[in-house]
């Protein structure tokens, strides 16, 4: 396959950028879009430019690492996907490809298409945890957890934390992310203790690290990887009423 | 957002119950307004409750629209540089057009309430009675007028359509059940709501009221 890609470029978190076009040429429909991207990186070395900076690590569609913007849509075209797992049988000979970073405040970008994705570790810091010591991994059956909500936390907690759901809002927001968080802690008795100050404490850090605020448009939900539902925010302002009207 | 936007929608259904008074004849609805004047009386004086429902209305329009300010302003500081390739948001046209047509309901409603309230704007003015405010305002010749409201109805249809949904997800719907239930009722609503509007300005373009 030949085809353009038109990549963000930008050498630093200081520095302007721009949008730069690179042909690609004779690459494998069954080459994943990370892939691509190392072959044009060899190609530019060669030739003595700086390669693209791209975040990538298990190349499985499980860390969360990857994060590009493809022809505006959050780990591209394929639905419930990650760039990694993404293949160029997806797009056709000639296209011409736009790769942008996650564009948000919160995630500030290091290099190209590297962003600094901190201000989620700052709303896990914020209460996304159970501060009980726990331990050695307890036996499966020594706290009953009915099955409906052991697969609804399951469904959750498979959240990898990416930020495309950030990256595609119109809002800029994080709900998503701290919803699930929020629902994956708050369905398990280990989570019930702290389940108040929870998601206070983490809608809080989610409004200081300068995300916008939910408008449920819904577009968080269509490119998550995961597939995490859009009711989990529904389950985090009902979580967020009572522990305000507790107080 | 959703507390507010609700009183909003509870008075929209007021105001279009009231409007199918109408369709009893032109007398009763005249009759109707003025009871609106006369409602909570001895206990208020004349006008009173219509008063103090205009500024519990002002006061949640303020609301609503600091609030839908404050999110807009927190949009974009979150997003401050723009994508270069952006399609067409996947969510549904209710919800792209929220903040727009916002903007484009609050425009009508200042026209509205010069129009056939204050009758400024009104072919009779102001010294009229409603019934015949509402006669000349949608008639044939007038053809523009008619077509205007049925936009800014429309508007507030689809307006309604994602907000009594997205109410709903605030206020802690998060069950599969109650999602279908949600987006029923905000349909249902929306469009019986536009249906109740429209059928006054047609009743009387069409010469069915007159």
């Amino acid at each position: 396959m030949d085809i353009k890609v038109r990549v963000w470029r930008q050498a630093g978190p200081s520095t302007g950028g721009k949008m730069v076009t690179y042909d690609v040429k004779g690459i494998s429909p069954d080459a994943s879009f990370l892939e691509m991207i190392d072959v044009l990186n060899e190609t530019l070395i060669l030739s003595g430019d700086d390669p693209i900076a791209f975040d990538h690590d298990c190349r499985e569609g499980i860390c969360g690492a990857c994060s590009m913007v493809i022809n505006g849509v959050a780990h591209g075209p394929e639905k419930a996907t990650t760039t990694c797992q993404l293949h160029m049988r997806k797009f056709s000979d000639g296209d011409v490809i736009d790769v942008e970073p996650w564009r948000a405040a919160a995630f500030p970008v290091i290099k190209d298409l590297v962003v600094d994705r901190t201000a989620f570790d700052k709303i896990i810091q914020a209460g996304g945890y159970i501060t009980a010591p726990t331990g050695t991994a307890p036996d499966a059956h020594a706290t009953p957890v009915p099955k409906k909500d052991a697969d609804a936390a399951f469904e959750a907690a498979t959240c990898i934390g990416c930020g495309a759901c950030v990256a595609a809002c119109p809002n800029g927001s994080s709900m998503l992310f701290t919803a699930a968080k929020i629902a994956h802690l708050g369905l398990m008795p280990q989570g019930q203790p702290e389940r108040d100050s929870r998601v206070i404490d983490m809608l809080q850090a989610q409004d200081d690290a300068g995300f916008g605020g939910c408008t449920n448009a819904g577009e968080c939900t269509t490119v998550c990887p995961k597939g995490i539902p859009l009711s989990l925010i529904g389950r985090l302002n009902s979580d967020y009423r009572k522990a305000i009207t507790k107080r | 957002m959703a507390a507010s936007g609700a009183l909003l929608v509870l008075f929209l259904f007021a105001h279009a119950a009231g409007n199918l008074k109408i369709f009893v004849g032109l007398p009763d609805f005249d009759h109707y307004a003025e009871w609106l004047r006369e409602l909570g009386t001895p206990l208020l004086p004349h006008a009173w409750f219509l008063w103090i429902q205009r500024v519990g209305l002002l006061v949640a329009i303020g609301l609503h629209i600091w609030a839908a300010t404050a999110l807009t302003i927190r949009a974009k500081k979150a997003r401050p540089v723009k994508y270069a390739h952006r399609p067409k948001v996947q969510g549904s046209y209710a919800a792209r057009t929220m903040r727009w047509g916002g903007v484009i309901i609050v425009l009508f409603v200042i026209y509205h309430i010069l129009d056939l309230t204050t009758g400024h704007l009104n072919p009779e003015g102001g010294d009229s009675n409603p019934s015949a405010r509402v006669v000349a305002d949608f008639a044939p010749e007038r053809w523009y007028v008619t077509l205007f409201y049925v936009v800014a109805v429309v508007a507030v249809g689809f307006h309604l359509r994602h907000g009594i949904w997205s109410a709903f997800r605030t206020l802690g719907q998060q069950t599969t059940k109650g999602e279908r239930r949600a987006q029923a009722i905000a349909l249902t609503l929306s469009v019986l709501l536009v249906a109740m509007y429209l059928s006054v300005p047609v009743a009387v373009l069409t010469g069915l009221v007159g």
